[in-house]
C-alpha cells in the first residue's frame, strides 16, 4: 500500500509536548473574565439579603482569568484531545465509529431540536412519525416484532431486557421458580451487572476450544429454575456462534427467553438478524451501530425490541401508528412502566434515524460487510506477529494476545497500547475478554480506508519489532507520560483542591 | 514462579496453610498476582461470615480486571487482614507472606489433603 498514511492524528506533534496547567495555575488575584461597567441593577447589602449565619467565612477560591487566556487554555485543551473526528480509534467492542456529519445536521434541525417533550401529540406528528419509523426499522433489522426507545444506554437496555424477562415469568406464575440467568465468561462486564440489578443470580458458562459457548455445558447448567441467557452474538471474541439455533432450542425447551446484547450488531447488518436466531428481546446500541457519537458519558440510546409474545410488557408510552394514519402516544397494557423520562434522548434517535434512512439496506448490509473485511484484513495482516487465540474467520473485530512478546521480550498489551498512542492513533481495547490473556482486541470498523487499517498494522508490526524498552516508557510524545494506574487508583482523588495545590491564592 | 511446598493450592490459584489448631490462613499465589497485574481494591469478607469450598470469598481488582476469591476450605472466617483495604500493593509484593487474605477456623482440616500439592500446582501453572 502506498501514499500518505491514512488515519492517523499526524497533527499530535504539533500539539506541543508541555503539559497544559490548569485553570487554577493561570489565576491572578482581581482579574475577571468579564465585568459589567453599567447593570442598571441597584446595590444591595450584603447583610439584608444573605443572614450572616449562611455566609461564608472566606471567599471560594475561584480561578481568576481573562476572557482571553480561559479561550486559549480550553483550546489548547481541546487540542490535546484525541477524537474520533481526528484519527482512528480502534477500539475493540465499543465500535467507535466515525459519525456521518449529516446526521448533527439532522439532530440540528430546529423543528426536531426546539420541540419539548410534553407537545400536543397533534403538533409533533413529523417527531411521532421519525420515532415510529425508526421503531419499525429496528424491528426489521433485528427480526424483532416491537420496540422501546426510552432506554438510554446500553446497560439501561440490558436492564430493560431482563424486567420484561421477569414480567414474562411472572405473568406466568414462575418468578419466584425461575432465579438464573445464565452468561457466558467472554461476556461484556455489564450482563452480570445487569442481572444481579434485575434481581437474578448469575451462572456462568464456559467457552469451548473454539471460543464459542461450550453447548454440552450449557445444557448441564439447564433446568426449569432458569429465566433466560444473555448472549452477544458475534461474541467478544468477534466469533459467530454458529451453534446459535441449538442454544435457542435447548434454552426454550426449558422455559427460558433469549436475550441477545446488541453491542455487536454492527457484525451482522442485512445479513442476519436475531430474531430468526431465536431470541426473544434484543437491545440495541445506537451509539455504536447507527451513528450517535459515544463515549464522554453520552448521550447514547439503548433501545430494546422484543418478540410478538413480549410485546404487551414493553415501556410505554410507545409511539404508534394510528388507524386513521396519523400518529399518538399507546401505553402497553401489561407495561412494565416507564425506564426513562419522557421519550428517551430523542436526538440521539433523530441521529439513528437519518443514519439508517440515507444507508438504505443495501447500504447498512454495506457497513457489516466492510467492517467484517476490515477486521479479517487486520488478522490475516497481523497473524504471526501478534499470537491470534482464535485464529479462524473472525467478524467485526479481532482479538489479539501479546503473550508471545511478553514471553520472548516482556512486552505486554498495556506496552503495545501505549506505544500506538505515539504512532498517532487511539489505544485498541486491552485486557478484554477476560478470557484471553494479554488481549488486544481491535475494531477497525467500516469507516476506515485500505490505507488506514494498512497504517494501523504497520504501526503493530514496527510496535511488535521495537525495542521493549522504549515501550515500557511510551507514550513519549504525548502532553502526558505513562500515568501510574495503580497509584491513581488505590490513591483515587476525584476533587480537585486550589488551596492544596497551592494554585490560587 | 513462586510456589512453596509448605501450603496446598486451588485450581482458581489460591492458597491454603493450616497452622496446628486445625486454622487455615489463605492467600492467592504469585502466579495468580502476576496475572492480575497491579492490584488498586481488595474485598474482604466478614469475620463470622460461614463460607463453604469453592464459594465467593472476596473480590481481588487490578487495574485490568475483578477477579473472585474462592474459600479453599469450607468453615468460619476467624480473622482478615484489614491491612490489605489501605494497602492492597501486599498481594502483589508477598502474596505468601504479608499478602494473606483471611484465616478460616476450618470444619475439617483434613480436607486440604484433597487439594493440590506444589508439585501438581506448578504443572497447573506451567504452559
Amino acid at each position: 500500500m502506498s501514499g500518505p498514511a491514512g488515519g492517523r492524528a499526524t497533527s499530535i506533534p504539533l500539539m506541543g509536548r508541555d503539559e497544559e496547567p490548569t485553570v487554577f495555575e493561570l489565576s491572578s488575584t482581581g482579574r475577571r473574565a468579564w465585568s459589567f461597567r453599567t447593570t442598571g441593577v441597584p446595590e444591595w447589602p450584603e447583610d439584608e439579603l444573605v443572614p450572616a449565619g449562611h455566609r461564608r467565612d472566606e471567599p471560594v477560591p475561584l480561578a481568576e482569568v481573562s476572557e482571553r487566556d480561559l479561550v486559549a487554555h480550553f483550546t489548547r485543551l481541546s487540542h490535546r484531545q484525541y477524537s474520533v473526528d481526528l484519527g482512528a480509534y480502534p477500539l475493540g467492542s465499543c465500535t467507535m465509529k466515525y459519525n456521518p456529519k449529516l446526521c448533527d445536521d439532522v439532530a440540528a434541525m430546529a423543528g426536531l431540536a426546539n420541540v419539548h417533550p410534553a407537545a400536543p401529540v397533534a403538533t409533533i406528528q413529523g417527531w411521532l412519525e421519525l420515532l415510529v419509523e425508526l421503531g419499525e426499522s429496528l424491528c426489521a433489522i433485528t427480526g424483532m416484532h416491537s420496540a422501546t426507545l426510552q432506554p438510554p444506554a446500553g446497560a439501561a437496555g440490558e436492564l430493560t431486557g431482563l424486567l420484561l424477562m421477569r414480567a414474562w415469568h411472572r405473568d406466568h406464575g414462575e418468578d419466584a421458580t425461575r432465579r438464573r440467568v445464565i452468561i457466558p465468561d467472554s461476556a461484556h462486564g455489564t450482563n452480570p451487572a445487569s442481572v444481579t440489578l434485575g434481581g437474578y443470580e448469575v451462572t456462568t458458562v464456559p467457552s469451548d476450544d473454539r471460543g464459542c459457548v461450550d453447548v454440552a455445558a450449557l445444557r448441564e447448567r439447564l433446568d426449569t429454575d432458569v429465566a433466560g441467557i444473555m448472549l452477544t452474538n458475534p461474541n467478544t471474541l468477534g466469533l459467530f456462534e454458529e451453534d446459535i439455533l441449538e442454544i435457542a432450542r435447548s434454552v426454550h425447551e426449558v422455559g427460558g427467553l433469549l436475550y441477545y446484547d446488541g453491542a455487536n450488531l454492527n457484525a451482522i447488518l442485512g445479513v442476519t438478524r436475531p430474531g430468526d436466531m431465536g431470541f426473544d428481546i434484543v437491545h440495541m446500541n445506537l451509539h455504536k451501530t447507527f451513528a450517535v457519537p459515544h463515549g464522554g458519558g453520552g448521550p447514547g440510546a439503548g433501545p430494546v425490541a422484543v418478540s410478538e409474545r413480549l410485546a404487551r410488557y414493553l415501556p410505554g408510552p410507545c409511539p404508534v401508528r394510528l388507524a386513521d394514519g396519523t400518529f399518538g402516544w399507546h401505553a402497553p397494557d401489561r407495561s412494565i412502566g416507564r425506564v426513562h423520562s419522557w421519550h428517551g434522548n430523542a436526538l440521539a434517535l433523530a441521529r439513528a434515524a437519518s443514519y439508517i434512512v440515507a444507508n438504505g439496506g443495501d447500504g447498512l448490509q454495506q457497513v457489516s460487510e466492510v467492517a467484517v473485511l476490515n477486521a479479517n484484513w487486520l488478522r490475516h495482516r497481523l497473524r504471526g506477529v501478534y499470537d491470534v487465540p482464535f485464529d479462524r474467520p473472525n467478524m467485526h473485530e479481532v482479538v489479539f494476545s501479546a503473550t508471545n512478546l511478553k514471553k520472548a521480550r516482556g512486552l505486554r498489551a498495556v506496552d503495545v497500547a501505549k506505544r500506538l498512542l505515539e504512532e498517532g492513533f487511539h489505544a485498541p481495547t486491552v485486557y478484554f475478554p477476560l478470557i484471553v490473556d494479554e488481549a488486544l482486541m481491535v475494531e477497525p470498523t467500516e469507516t476506515e480506508s485500505p490505507e488506514t487499517v494498512a497504517a494501523l498494522a504497520d504501526a503493530m508490526e514496527r510496535i511488535a519489532q521495537d525495542s521493549a524498552d522504549a515501550a515500557h516508557d511510551a507514550p513519549r510524545t504525548t502532553p502526558v507520560g505513562r500515568v501510574d494506574e495503580a497509584r491513581a487508583a488505590r490513591q483515587l482523588i476525584p476533587t480537585f483542591d486550589a488551596r492544596r495545590s497551592g494554585g490560587a491564592d | 514462579m513462586n510456589v512453596p511446598d509448605d501450603r496446598r493450592y486451588t485450581n482458581d490459584h489460591e492458597w491454603a496453610r493450616a497452622d496446628d489448631a486445625g486454622r487455615v490462613r489463605v492467600g492467592i499465589t504469585d502466579y495468580a498476582q502476576d496475572a492480575l497485574g497491579d492490584v488498586v481494591f481488595v474485598q474482604l469478607p466478614e469475620v463470622g461470615a460461614t463460607v463453604a469450598a469453592g464459594g465467593s470469598l472476596g473480590e481481588v481488582e487490578s487495574t485490568k480486571s475483578v477477579s473472585d476469591i474462592y474459600a479453599p476450605i469450607s468453615g468460619v472466617v476467624a480473622e482478615i487482614n484489614a491491612e490489605l483495604v489501605d494497602a492492597p500493593q501486599r498481594l502483589n509484593d508477598d502474596p505468601y507472606g504479608d499478602g494473606w487474605i483471611c484465616v478460616i477456623e476450618a470444619a475439617d482440616a483434613a480436607a486440604l489433603d484433597g487439594l493440590l500439592d506444589a508439585a501438581a500446582y506448578s504443572a497447573l501453572i506451567a504452559d
